[in-house]
């Protein structure tokens, strides 16, 4: 079984959807749960077989699809990877959990479990169509349960979410059929297997003209800077549930995809774009680090502070070594595990009071302790305080940046700064203080059922903080190998002084200015 | 005194002729049958057109089956020319033929249907379509579209609702002036080579170097104008809408698939060795008809209130992402457009389908047309499965993967990659984001807004019968799982069209 591992894993929850249609609806939830439960359990099992030591890829499985045209289901993990694969198990489980009272509850359980098989096919993907594939397919879940659960301006939101990625991903598509022809031209097969494309080496104009394509799909997933518009109205709209998911799983298919597309594919041009891109990334960190300070919604803070971390993943990435890399990655997991949870703790106080707006609360802490205090740990998760797993990723990314640029890597280093304060100055206005509202006084403390929800994401961003050697190890691993073959690939003089030779001997160079001072 | 003719019958290859005689032995049958004993109900007819239909699906299994052993075969004097591309398109108008007709068995009564003759023109248009694809004999080919033509425009008059004639004239007016642009651009081309065969008039031109290039463009100018017609290429699709809307829905979803596969086999053919010889003109004419119709039509349908006339518009728009396959003109791209064409008959033959089976014979209050969108609002709550399935076929037409078109458009974009038409790709590209719109506009309000015309979700499917249902069925296991047979059909498609020297 192992050996098909990631199918079963992509299929569990779509054949598990299938069969839901025949659950009478009363008892759709406990099937819910289990069937998540079994899909979470199977990627602990996954993670148990997997091996640490190993930089490339794991459970590879290969079926011929359209072997004319070079279209092959083939999927495999390392150690990119797998950690999302688990988070996403991991999010559907607990989200399916925690889901409150939901009206049609049984049609949202069978979306979130196509949704599912969505998720970990991107991740488990190794072919570019397969990965398109359910890349596209996961906007149709997402589309419905924000255009049937979501707020008054739900359709409008919905949409906008699905044509902004619709289009881009076009784009995309272009270019994975470009990459292709020229694989075709070189090799003299068709292939869309991204290890086939890894081997090839691309010109340097070429590369520039690919990686826009590229990234126009990517940008807008993540979504980076000037292509961010769709994503503050699809949290606002969406149900908690769905802006969960969103936030945890589906924005990463952006930056994961930049780390398996971008960075080995097109190393030069990876290179060429560093400093545009990363100017970029800190606009995303600071620009909307100050929008969300001016929000009067408590969601709206959290779907800006979400954008404004992403900003530090792409700057992680575009750091092109193994520091900024890993860190780029393991904040996306840490993101992942963060925002998820902000997201739920907004629908905690949502259900109670059915508004939002942060003047509605106040005093919060007296009433609500325990809420308070889960709120106050991922808050302080959120803005990186150290033993938190943000800390980690953070710190990572800035040292990888720190490498290439040093201006900009304090500029990002602001914009957490801005970051810290306009979640606390949130957490201010919604806990201290004196409670104003009469509605307020009488609030239930959080339930069982969302503790359930909760608890495990405080372990996991306390445990991941204080000691993240388990996930960063084998993370590390792959994206040296990573860095390596880019480094091996790239043409430019320029990306050969952005991207480090791990190779190369490590020798430190004492200037002749240290030895002039020594005498 | 004459001299008597001696031909001796093995060379007149009377086997190149079968698949087209079996549907005219039908139809002349099903007219014998009713002359004889009247007042039979629709479904003998249905059933005999069926299986005249299945016979003519095995001859053409066996004409594939001689042709990638022996190659192209002539025959009849050498007017009749079976290559791989008569063959595939055969298979294309037949076999969507054979999905079609069961339409007929609906639940409500519709007095088409209980004409006999409806089923006799049915059968005589498949065997002209058949003509018009199995010949390079210009002649031939006029011929078989305006049989084809006038049985098409007949069928769509005896729909017989307010719309129907308005149609059926507008069709036929429109499709009299393209036989017109046919018949003088068939003219200047025997004039200038004196030949009415298209491989023969390609040499001849080739021979002398283009040297009448004015007339040459002409003719390609008349040409294209009928084929821009036949095709509903902007600007000359002005009828397609209103005759889509006047038509049943069924009849809607056939138009929009089997007329045009036999007009753009006419049509590669014919613009094969013209976009081949390089003539710049014709290559920004092209062009240019692809790019608007894709665009302008995607446009159009982003703004119709019912779901009939926008899924006319897409058609359209659909007929445009094809047409690039004929300026791209490699064989990628000829392989590209019999893939895409079959993949395009299963899905948009469904969703028709799907409006046929909700077809209503009075229209409720509050309703101007008799699909507008309103009336499947909040279909998730009253017919879910109905609903699903509709969200599928969109979904499908929409390119999202792995339903079929998304393979289809796939493989056409790629074509237009290879061959180095890189902004044409991305225009393919984002002219399918824009069609993604009006797709999810259906979706948006099957699944996301409340009921409006009642909670009863038996009325999405009050026209159904078992023999819809199976070909719905049928559309949608097509639809899913296209994945699996995309490769077989691309090499079937590829080796046929490339054996054809295309």
């Amino acid at each position: 079984m192992l050996d098909h591992i990631l199918s079963v894993l992509i299929f569990f929850p779509a054949l598990a959807a299938v069969f839901g249609f025949m659950i009478q609806k009363e008892s759709m939830r406990a099937y819910g749960i289990a069937a998540s439960f079994i899909e979470f359990v199977l990627a602990l099992v996954l993670w148990y077989a997997f091996d640490n030591h190993v930089a490339g890829m794991q459970f590879m499985e290969s079926i011929p699809l359209i072997p004319a045209f070079g279209i092959n289901y083939t999927l495999g993990v390392d150690g990119i990877s797998v950690f999302i694969v688990i988070l996403s198990a991991f999010f559907t489980f607990l989200g399916i959990a925690s889901l409150t009272d939901t009206p049609r509850e049984k049609n949202m359980i069978i979306t979130l479990l196509f949704l599912q098989m969505t998720m970990v096919g991107v991740f488990a993907a190794l072919d570019a169509i397969v990965f398109y594939t359910f890349w596209e397919l996961s906007l149709v879940p997402m589309l419905y349960i924000i255009g049937a659960w979501g707020g008054p301006l739900r359709v409008y939101a919905s949409i906008k979410f699905f044509l902004y990625t619709f289009a881009g991903s076009l784009v995309m598509l272009v270019g994975m059929l470009f990459m292709a022809y020229f694989y075709y031209q070189a090799a003299g097969v068709w292939s869309f297997s991204i290890l086939d494309w890894y081997r090839l080496v691309l010109p340097e104009n070429f590369q520039l003209w690919l990686f826009l394509a590229f990234f126009i799909g990517f940008a807008i997933k993540v979504p980076m800077f000037p292509f961010h518009t769709w994503l503050p109205y699809a949290h606002g709209q969406a149900p908690t549930i769905g802006s969960v998911i969103l936030a945890a799983i589906l924005l990463k298919m952006g930056t994961y995809a930049f780390v398996r597309f971008s960075l080995p594919l097109f190393p030069d041009a990876s290179a060429y774009f560093m400093i545009p891109i990363a100017v970029l990334a800190i606009i995303m960190v600071i620009y909307t680090a100050m929008v969300a300070y001016a929000q009067k919604d408590i969601k709206q803070v959290v779907a800006y502070s979400s954008i404004s971390h992403m900003g530090i993943i792409i700057l992680g990435t575009f750091a092109l070594n193994v520091e900024g890399i890993s860190g780029s990655i393991f904040l996306m997991l840490g993101h992942g595990v963060v925002a998820g949870a902000l997201f739920m703790l907004v629908g905690v106080i949502y259900d109670r009071r059915h508004t939002k707006l942060m003047s509605e609360f106040g005093g919060l802490a007296h009433v609500m302790p325990r809420y308070a205090t889960i709120f106050g740990i991922m808050l302080m998760a959120s803005v990186g305080l150290p033993l938190t797993i943000n800390f980690v990723g953070e710190f990572l990314s800035l040292l990888g940046f720190y490498q290439q640029s040093h201006i900009l890597t304090l500029l990002a280093g602001t914009g957490i700064i801005v970051g810290a304060i306009y979640m606390l100055a949130a957490y201010k206005k919604a806990f201290f203080g004196d409670i104003t509202k009469e509605e307020n006084k009488n609030l239930s403390d959080v339930n069982k059922k969302e503790l359930f929800g909760l608890i495990p994401l405080v372990i996991v961003a306390i445990w991941l903080g204080v000691y993240p050697k388990p996930v960063l190890d084998p993370i590390n691993n792959s994206v040296e190998a990573i860095v390596q073959l880019m480094h091996e690939k790239s043409t430019t003089a320029l990306a050969k002084e952005r991207i480090p030779d791990l190779t190369a001997p490590k020798v430190v160079v004492v200037k002749e200015t240290i030895i002039e001072e020594v005498n | 005194m004459l001299a008597p003719v001696n031909i001796p019958l093995e060379s007149l290859n009377v086997m190149t002729l079968t698949p087209m005689l079996i549907p005219i032995i039908g139809a002349l049958l099903i007219l014998v049958v009713d002359v004889l004993k009247g007042g039979l109900d629709k479904s003998l007819y249905v059933v005999l057109s069926l299986l005249f239909l299945a016979m003519d699906f095995f001859s053409l299994l066996s004409g594939a089956g001689v042709f990638s052993q022996n190659g192209t075969m002539l025959g009849m004097f050498d007017v009749m020319l079976v290559d791989g591309l008569a063959i595939l398109a055969q298979f294309i108008i037949v076999g969507a033929s054979m999905l079609f007709i069961p339409l007929a068995l609906t639940h409500k009564r519709f007095h088409e249907f209980s004409y006999p003759e409806f089923f006799a023109l049915f059968l005589f248009m498949i065997g002209g379509f058949q003509f018009m694809v199995a010949t390079d004999n210009i002649i031939l080919v006029f011929v078989g579209l305006e049989t084809s033509s006038l049985a098409l425009y007949t069928l769509i008059a005896m729909h017989n609702r307010d719309k129907s004639f308005e149609a059926a004239v507008k069709y036929f007016t429109m499709g009299a002036l393209a036989a017109g642009f046919f018949s003088f651009g068939a003219m200047i081309f025997y004039a200038l080579t004196g030949s009415v065969e298209i491989h023969k008039i390609a040499l001849i031109l080739a021979a002398n170097g283009y040297a009448d290039m004015g007339y040459v463009l002409v003719g390609v100018a008349f040409m294209l104008a009928a084929f821009a017609f036949k095709l509903s290429l902007i600007p000359f699709h002005t009828w397609a809408p209103d005759v889509y809307e006047g038509s049943s829905a069924a009849m809607a979803g056939y138009m929009s698939i089997v007329p045009k596969i036999a007009a753009f086999v006419v049509a590669m053919r014919f613009f094969e060795f013209l976009v081949h010889s390089h003539i710049v003109w014709l290559e920004i004419v092209l062009y240019a008809f692809v790019v608007l119709t894709m665009t302008a039509s995607n446009m159009w349908a982003l703004v119709q209130t019912d779901v009939k006339r926008m899924l006319a518009y897409s058609s359209i728009s659909h007929a445009g992402f094809v047409m690039a396959a004929i300026l791209i003109g490699t064989t990628q791209a000829n392989s590209a457009l019999f893939l895409y064409w079959v993949l395009f008959s299963f899905t948009n033959l469904g969703s028709f389908s799907m409006l046929w089976i909700s077809r209503q014979k009075h229209l409720p209050a509050g309703q101007s047309s008799d699909h507008s969108y309103n009336k499947f609002a909040g279909m998730i709550k009253t017919a879910p499965m109905t609903a699903v399935i509709m969200g599928l076929f969109m979904l499908s037409l929409a390119g999202v993967p792995p339903f079929a078109l998304f393979w289809g458009k796939l493989y056409m974009i790629s074509s237009a990659v290879t061959s180095g038409y890189t902004i044409l790709a991305l225009i393919m590209a984002l002219n399918s984001a824009i069609a993604g719109y009006y797709y999810l506009k259906l979706i948006v309000y099957m699944f996301m807004k409340e009921p409006v015309v009642g909670t009863n979700g038996s009325m999405y499917v009050s026209n159904a019968t078992i023999a819809l249902k199976t070909i719905i069925g049928i559309a949608a296991i097509g639809t899913i799982f296209a994945f699996v047979a995309i490769n077989p059909l691309l090499e079937f498609i590829t080796a046929f069209v490339y054996n054809s020297g295309y």
